[in-house]
């Protein structure tokens, strides 16, 4: 008899090892709070030259294969980057251009190596993916014509202000397909920037009613592949939102051990102490769950116990972080309601954690069915 | 010394074997779910006769030297047997205080003649072993214990209460703490380690019924009982020393343990499979949505504890807070397998009214019983509570 528990893998590479400790002492040196406060006022929300510095440490291509460019270390190294990007609560267009090299690499064909030449070399890609507000439901709704042509739009499209590169997800003939856009083809009109509740992410609202795809993939590939994407995309936002809930918890240790209340340190009163304690045993749990998905994925379509471990992390890291952030805020008093104070950004980032990718209410619906049916 | 894999394999088939001849079945009556709830003369009977047959085959002591009793085997042979015990769903073997404890403080700081009079009939089961540390008004501060010691000629004189006293009331011995001078600047330094007498006059052990209703726990009472002085271990005076090595054996920080096999493992698994046949509002129980999200959390759980054990052997991924997880173990596992026995037990509807005893009671009561006994390990070996307060101040370095 098999355990419900299934796998239990959990494997760290050197390279996983080494990409850590160059992510975080890189971040540590360029994205120190003050810079990420800057960012938040900037119209892209990070600097060019920072962006090129990542892509010169190779964190565009790290998974992609070395015939185009890129690492081929496997997904599982990039999530010691994302999570040190979440620790430094970085945004940048990193995850959005992962996860479309990963589509396209996953979904196209010989014909995509330029594209994915391109991504590796550090150009911005995303995927426009959903339709509306459900992570849950098909997202396949904007058509795309037999010539080519979108109708539809796209609702929190990732980095669309910065993209170069639109991967257009939608049906054709009533199939799963992706459509391959470039910012090039879309009016300035066709984008709306979003207002985000987390003030390190860019996204918009983007209108592809009458663009011609310059291609479209489809067939059997794309389903699996959209499937991975999703699986992915969950553990890439869990990743960064255990980065995430890792700091947030340490900014709330830093003042525990120096405010001062009715004459003692107020990380003396188990109130404060024990629910920090639930907080830092939730990002161990998320960190767990991470590291285990990485050990899971391959190049190839993910499988059960990968999908299992994908969407645990997620439900364990989101829910973590939009608790970490909530308990920030009350953590530091009156000074935690501010906007200068730093729970600002972590209830925030909490709060996109939670649903981006799913929620634990969806993907602990899907958990059961893979669990106990 | 690596034992080779094939050795081990050879022996394992061998293990094997004999259990699948060997383990007893059901024996009719309920069997205690670890060594702190032995409580009834047929329980101990029984458990007495299976460790001895377990010891008989040479299965027991696997690492032990062999003068003393055991097979004088490298300890990964007792790994192995220890793992068939958990495949067969073997009963308990019991004298986990000698076995676990005494046994190993014994080889490591005992004196030849106190490995020789002891060790074998740890092994065997026929002298049974408690541990007179905890007192009434000293349940965590172990450093404050009041009981005393008296020299007398051969004798020392003890006078004192010790509670919480697993298997008290059948033991021989007791590993006893006892405070022979009432003078020294330093509490700990006033204490003894003794390998005590239980059955001689004056040693009184009163069972304790819990909230299981069931015995294990005793209170001792100490009236001017008179022990042998040869008892004492070491020396006057070290006896602090000898408790805090005892310590790190029960807590399995150090090993030498004859056998890990001291309670019931109760997995996920064991309640995933036990509910299936349950009913709610006329639909199977794992229809139910709000059942179903529960039983997700469960497992969930389940997973991150044993991912948790697993990232503790990979330092890149453990060192923002080095401590963490080896500290947090006995707070997480303990609480979430409350929760995990109260689910067992709160899915079974109307059933659930009925405990122990009850012939229609679902599996006897297993998981109202479990989840009671529970208890036992959030509150036993420091409270979840003090748990908490260990994890803020040693991992989270938040002031006391």
């Amino acid at each position: 008899m098999t355990s419900v528990l299934g796998s239990v893998s959990l494997k760290f590479s050197e390279e996983q090892g080494m990409l850590m400790d160059v992510a975080r002492g890189f971040l540590q040196d360029k994205a120190p709070t003050d810079k990420i406060r800057e960012f938040l006022e900037s119209e892209q929300g990070y600097e060019a030259s920072l962006w090129s510095e990542m892509v010169d440490l190779g964190w565009t291509g790290i998974a992609l294969p070395e015939t185009v460019g890129g690492a081929g270390l496997g997904l599982g190294a990039v999530v010691p980057v994302i999570e040190a990007m979440g620790h430094a609560l970085l945004g940048t267009p990193l995850i959005d251009t992962t996860l479309a090299g990963q589509l396209l690499l996953r979904a196209g064909g010989a014909g995509d190596e330029d594209l994915l030449g391109n991504i590796a070399a550090g150009k911005i890609a995303t995927v426009a993916y959903l339709d509306g507000s459900d992570w849950g439901a098909e997202n396949t709704g904007l058509q795309i014509a037999a010539d080519g042509v979108l109708t539809g739009t796209k609702y929190l499209v990732g980095s669309a202000g910065e993209a170069d590169t639109f991967l257009v997800v939608g049906n054709a003939g009533g199939e799963p397909a992706v459509a391959v856009v470039e910012a090039s083809q879309l009016d300035a009109s066709a984008i709306a920037g979003n207002t985000l509740i987390d003030l390190t992410k860019r996204t918009a609202k983007v209108d592809f009613s009458g663009i011609v795809a310059r291609s479209v993939l489809t067939g059997d590939k794309v389903q699996a592949a959209l499937r991975d994407f999703r699986l992915l995309g969950a553990l890439l936002a869990a990743a960064e939102a255990t980065g995430s809930a890792a700091r947030c918890l340490e900014v709330i240790l830093d003042y525990l051990k120096t405010r001062k209340q009715f004459g003692k340190l107020i990380g003396s009163y188990q109130a404060l102490k024990h629910p920090s304690v639930d907080i830092y045993c939730g990002v161990e749990d998320g960190r767990s769950f991470c590291y285990h998905a990485a050990s899971l994925l391959g190049d190839d379509a993910f499988g059960r116990d990968a999908e299992i471990a994908c969407r645990m992390a997620k439900v364990s890291a989101g829910e973590t972080m939009a608790h970490a952030g909530d308990r920030a805020v009350q953590f530091h008093g009156g000074i935690g309601f501010t906007w200068d104070c730093d729970s600002t950004l972590f209830i925030r980032r909490g709060q996109w954690s939670r649903q981006v990718f799913g929620d634990a209410i969806h993907h602990r619906k899907q958990l059961a069915a893979l669990l106990l049916d | 010394m690596a034992e080779s894999k094939e050795a081990l394999q050879t022996f394992q088939r061998d293990v094997a074997a004999w259990m699948k001849e060997n383990v007893p079945g059901d024996p009719g009556f309920l069997l205690p779910l670890s060594f702190l709830e032995v409580g009834t003369e047929q329980q101990l009977d029984f458990l007495r006769a299976w460790q001895n047959k377990l010891w008989s085959a040479g299965f027991l002591g696997m690492h032990w030297p062999s003068e003393y009793g055991g097979q004088g085997m490298d300890p990964a042979y007792q790994g192995v047997v220890d793992r068939e015990l958990g495949r067969f769903n073997a009963p308990i073997i019991f004298n986990t205080i000698g076995l676990g404890w005494t046994g190993p403080l014994l080889l490591e700081m005992g004196t030849e003649a106190e490995k020789a009079k002891y060790l074998k009939h740890i092994l065997s089961g026929d002298e049974i072993w408690c541990q007179g540390f905890s007192e009434p008004d000293h349940g965590s501060d172990l450093g404050a214990v009041q009981t005393r010691a008296v020299r007398d000629g051969d004798d020392y004189v003890i006078n004192g209460s010790k509670i919480w006293t697993t298997l008290g009331n059948y033991a021989d011995h007791m590993i006893l703490l006892a405070r022979t001078d009432t003078t020294a600047e330093r509490k700990y330094d006033g204490l003894s380690f003794f390998l005590s007498p239980m059955k001689v006059a004056g040693v009184d052990a009163v069972p304790i019924r819990k909230v299981t209703g069931e015995y294990g726990f005793n209170q001792v009472f100490f009236t001017d009982a008179r022990i042998p002085a040869e008892t004492l271990m070491l020396g006057e005076g070290k006896g602090w020393g000898v408790a805090m090595k005892t310590l790190e054996y029960e807590r399995g920080v150090t090993a030498g343990q004859a056998t890990g096999h001291w309670m019931v493992s109760i997995q996920i698994d064991d309640l995933i499979d036990d509910l299936r046949d349950f009913e709610r509002d006329g639909a199977p129980l794992f229809d139910d949505p709000s059942v179903r999200d529960q039983a997700v959390g469960l497992i969930m759980d389940a997973k991150a504890l044993s991912l948790s054990g697993r990232r503790m052997g990979i330092p890149a991924l453990t060192s923002d807070f080095p401590m963490g997880l080896p500290l947090s173990s006995k707070y997480r596992g303990t609480e979430w397998a409350r929760r995990m026995k109260l689910f067992g037990a709160a899915m079974q509807g109307a059933g659930s009214a009925l405990y122990v005893d009850d012939g229609d009671a679902h599996r006897g009561g297993f998981w109202q019983r479990a989840y009671f006994s529970n208890f036992g390990a959030t509150i036993g070996g420091g409270t979840s509570q003090v748990q908490a307060n260990i994890i803020a101040e040693h991992v989270l370095g938040l002031p006391k």
